[in-house]
């Protein structure tokens, strides 16, 4: 099996169940701790005034004020060099502004220790563009890693890891090393990385960007299911073709500016994120 | 399969190499140098305790014979408070002591010799050896009391310079062993530079990378240690196989009681433990000054 149509799932929807469970499965997931707001407890991501640049390089992001509610599902659109990436970076914690605030979870992203940027990471999945999985690893020792991170038994993360992957359609390659694998079986490897602790932000940086339109539009409706679980999305894609085929709202960046729309079909879903 | 207790491919670094092999020579060093200061310990201690409460009195020879001299100082010293038996040494006795320099045999009964005095002493109510040796001065001038202090001394103070070398020595080590871990950890934290980077992105403290980091170090000191330990055990069960065929009585002893080889074992667990900490210090203080 080679892809995650091949396997049946049921999400369960909206609320959230006392056993968290991100797929079917008998086990229980470990749910995400919740979400602790502080003064701007309505969002769960909130930049205000935002700039960044490299060094003395030119400014990549130009005052970005921008705010994601919890539950929300976003695109990130732009051409190549819009600044995507170093959005997404300033989002987990990869990067500090050089101008302006960032607030997630409530807090104050500058003011966090490295211990608290630590923890509020482990809330945070991630999709990297070039995946970044360890070659050294096998897949099933890659998607373990948030979880071991997290300090959860190795017994309980091997089953659970190993269903999940079964789940992306990777269950005849648990062991196997990322360097034999495909780029898109490589890419399921990551998204299930990025998910496998049930992060209360998904990020993901070009997901779609080594497989099919038909993969890709699977992939999506992962993320779909993720977010109807109350994982809050924000997918950053040059796909406008994909983009359009969904109706979640588009923060567009163009040079390095941002801004709000909606994307066809228009009005299926409500926006529960603004630009300024 | 088990799942991996290592995120760091650290096994495949250089160090993992060559750190084992220097610990090995590092305890391996230490390990001599300690049994070398137990040994001049020992030799000290064993002359100390042969020595202890016993004097020699050493009467010169005189015209006029030096047994009436000898009859009033053993007198003297019989009844000098503290001393508890003083004999003149006979002839047999006297010849035992020169065998190893005049050899056997030798005609020395023509020689002057002085005739000498075996003094044992109170060891808690010593005499006062000053005025003693005032008051036989006086009943036979050039008379010696030799209360063996100024030769035992000098042992002592052998003894401390190779305690103190070894000394020397296991502080070496230690800090040749806190620099190579250093510059190990610090070259394995350039190398792994993108990993350790997934590992924070992905929720990981600065204690998680650490710990991998102080594992790693642990594995291979101890490795190297106990290599080290092993050698030098060897080195010195030959060496002692060697001076034991030979008549050194002087010489350090370098049997160990069971109380000092069951010691020896905590050389390779302290180096192990200084790198565990030091590795663990150098990624804690490397990764904290990251933004």
């Amino acid at each position: 099996m080679d892809g995650p149509e091949s396997t049946q799932v049921t999400l369960r929807r909206r609320a959230r169940p006392r056993r968290c469970k991100l797929y079917e499965t008998k086990g229980a997931v470990p749910c995400s701790p919740p979400i602790a707001f502080g003064r701007n407890s309505w969002v769960l991501v909130r930049f205000e005034d935002v700039s960044l640049r490299y060094g003395a390089g030119p400014e990549i992001l130009r005052h970005v004020t921008y705010h994601l509610e919890p539950g929300s599902f976003h695109f990130m659109a732009g051409p190549s060099g819009a600044g995507k990436s170093s959005l997404l970076q300033l989002m987990y914690l990869a990067q500090r502004p050089s101008v302006g605030s960032i607030h997630m979870f409530g807090r104050d992203v500058a003011a966090l220790s490295r211990s608290e940027a630590a923890l509020m990471r482990r809330r945070i999945g991630v999709v990297f563009q070039d995946f970044r999985l360890l070659d050294h690893l096998s897949a099933l020792e890659n998607v373990a890693l948030p979880l071991r991170i997290g300090g959860q038994r190795a017994d309980k993360v091997r089953k659970h890891v190993a269903e999940l992957l079964a789940w992306v359609g990777l269950a005849d390659h648990l062991h196997a090393l990322p360097p034999t694998l495909s780029g898109g079986q490589q890419q399921r490897v990551a998204i299930a990385r990025a998910v496998v602790a049930r992060p209360n932000l998904l990020l993901a940086d070009e997901p779609t960007g080594n497989v099919d339109d038909r993969i890709a539009v699977r992939l999506l409706y992962l993320f779909e299911e993720l977010n109807k679980l109350g994982t809050t999305v924000v997918i950053a894609t040059h796909n406008e073709t994909l983009v359009s085929r969904f109706s979640h709202p588009v923060l567009r960046l163009q040079a390095g500016e941002i801004q709000l729309s909606r994307s066809a079909p228009a009005g299926s879903r409500s926006t529960k994120g603004s630009a300024a | 399969m088990l799942l991996r207790r290592t995120d760091l491919p650290l096994d495949r670094d250089a160090s993992g190499r060559f750190l084992p092999w220097l610990v090995a020579v590092m305890v391996y060093l230490a390990a001599l140098a300690l049994i070398c200061a137990i040994g001049a310990n020992k030799v000290v201690a064993r002359w100390d305790q042969g020595l202890a409460g016993r004097m020699t009195v050493q009467v010169p020879a005189g015209e006029s014979g030096s047994d009436a001299h000898a009859g009033a100082i053993l007198t003297a010293l019989t009844e000098t408070p503290g001393v508890r038996e003083a004999e003149i040494l006979g002839a047999e006795e006297i010849a035992r002591l020169l065998e190893p320099w005049l050899g056997t045999g030798a005609a020395y009964q023509d020689l002057p010799m002085p005739t000498l005095i075996a003094v044992r002493i109170d060891r808690t109510a010593p005499p006062d050896i000053s005025q003693l040796r005032r008051r036989l001065t006086q009943i036979a001038p050039g008379t010696v009391l030799d209360d063996h202090q100024s030769w035992l001394g000098k042992l002592l103070d052998l003894a401390r310079s190779v305690q103190l070398v070894a000394g020397l020595v296991v502080g070496l080590v230690g800090a040749s062993a806190v620099t190579m871990v250093i510059f190990a950890t610090r070259m394995g934290l350039s190398v792994h530079g993108r990993v350790i980077e997934l590992l924070h992105l992905v929720g990981a403290q600065d204690s998680y990378v650490a710990s991998q980091f102080q594992a790693h170090a642990l594995r291979l000191a101890l490795r190297g240690g106990v290599l080290g330990l092993l050698l030098a055990i060897l080195t010195v069960l030959l060496v002692a196989n060697l001076l034991g065929q030979g008549d050194a009585v002087a010489l350090p002893d370098l049997s160990l009681l069971p109380i000092e080889w069951s010691l020896l074992p905590l050389l390779p667990l302290l180096v192990a433990l200084i790198a565990m900490v030091t590795a663990r210090l150098t990624v804690l203080r490397t990764l904290g000054r990251m933004p």
